[in-house]
C-alpha cells in the first residue's frame, strides 16, 4: 500500500512538472504546479511528517500559487508565448541535465547505505513546536523580521508613484 | 516502510527537471515556478533524511525554507510585475538592456 501510494504520487509529481515544461500557457503551468505541490504534500505525509505536509498544502499549493495566478491574471498576455527561436538552448539544457543528474546521484550515493532507524519518530506538531521555540528560537524570530522586510519591500516595489 | 533512497532519487529527478525548465522556458513567471520546483526537491531530500537520521531538525529547517520561499515569491512576483509595467513584456528575449 505504501509503495503503491509512493509511486502514484511520484508519477503525479514528475508528470505534472513535465507538463509544466511542455505546456505554453502560463495559467496551465500554474495549475500543473499546484498538482505537483499537492502530491509532494502527500509524499511528506508518507514520510511521517504530517505537519510539514499540511504546511506544504496550505502555504505552497494554497498561498504561493494563488499569488502566482493573481500575477498571471494581472499581466494577462493575450497571445501565447511564441515558440522558441533558439533551439540550441534546448540541447544545451539537456546536456546540462544529464551531467547534473549523474553528479547528484554520485553525491547522494552515501545516503543509500544509511541505516533506516526502526524506532518511530515523534513527529507531531507538539514536538516540532517545542523544538521551534527552544533550539530554533532565534532563527524563528529572525524569520519574522524577514517576512516584514519582504512584505514592505513588495509593497514599495509595486506601489505607483503619487503625482504631486 | 519505503527506504529513503526512493525519495532521494525522486528529489534528484525533480531538481533536474526544475533546472531544465529554468533553462528551456522563455517567460519570467514560468522560470520563477521552476525555481520553486527546485526548492521543493530540496525540501523532499531534507524530509527523507530526517526520517532516516531519526531527528526532527530537518523538519524545522524545511519549515523555515517554506517561510522564506513565501517571502521570496512575494518579492519576486513584485519585481516581475514591475518589469512588465516598464517593458510591457515578460519574455526574456525582449529584456536585453544589459546586452552589449
Amino acid at each position: 500500500m505504501g509503495y503503491f501510494l509512493f509511486f502514484l504520487l511520484a508519477a503525479l509529481c514528475v508528470g505534472s512538472v513535465l507538463g509544466m515544461i511542455i505546456s505554453k500557457n502560463q495559467a496551465y503551468n500554474a495549475l500543473f504546479l499546484i498538482v505537483a505541490f499537492a502530491s509532494l504534500g502527500g509524499l511528506f505525509g508518507l514520510l511521517e511528517a504530517p505537519f510539514i505536509a499540511v504546511v506544504q498544502i496550505i502555504i505552497y499549493a494554497g498561498a504561493i500559487m494563488v499569488l502566482f495566478i493573481f500575477v498571471i491574471m494581472m499581466i494577462n498576455i493575450r497571445t501565447g508565448i511564441p515558440p522558441e527561436k533558439k533551439k540550441w538552448t534546448l540541447y544545451l539544457s539537456i546536456g546540462l541535465a544529464v551531467v547534473l543528474i549523474i553528479e547528484l546521484i554520485v553525491a547522494i550515493k552515501a545516503a543509500f547505505t544509511l541505516p533506516v532507524s526502526t524506532e518511530t519518530l515523534e513527529a507531531g506538531p507538539v514536538s516540532l513546536g517545542r523544538l521551534l521555540f527552544t533550539k530554533y528560537l532565534y532563527p524563528f524570530e529572525i524569520t519574522s523580521i524577514l517576512i516584514i522586510a519582504a512584505l514592505v519591500g513588495a509593497i514599495v516595489l509595486v506601489k505607483k508613484k503619487e503625482k504631486v | 516502510m519505503i527506504p529513503a533512497n526512493y525519495f532521494m532519487i525522486l528529489s534528484v529527478i525533480l531538481f533536474v527537471l526544475g533546472a531544465v525548465a529554468f533553462f528551456i522556458k522563455r517567460d519570467l513567471i514560468t522560470m520563477f515556478m521552476a525555481v520553486e520546483v527546485m526548492l521543493n526537491a530540496a525540501n523532499l531530500a531534507f524530509i527523507a533524511l530526517t526520517r532516516s537520521a531519526n531527528s526532527l531538525d530537518g523538519q524545522v529547517i524545511v519549515f523555515f525554507i517554506i517561510t522564506v520561499a513565501a517571502a521570496e515569491a512575494a518579492v519576486g512576483l513584485a519585481i516581475i510585475l514591475l518589469i512588465f509595467r516598464q517593458k510591457k513584456t515578460i519574455k526574456t528575449e525582449d529584456i536585453q538592456l544589459m546586452k552589449g
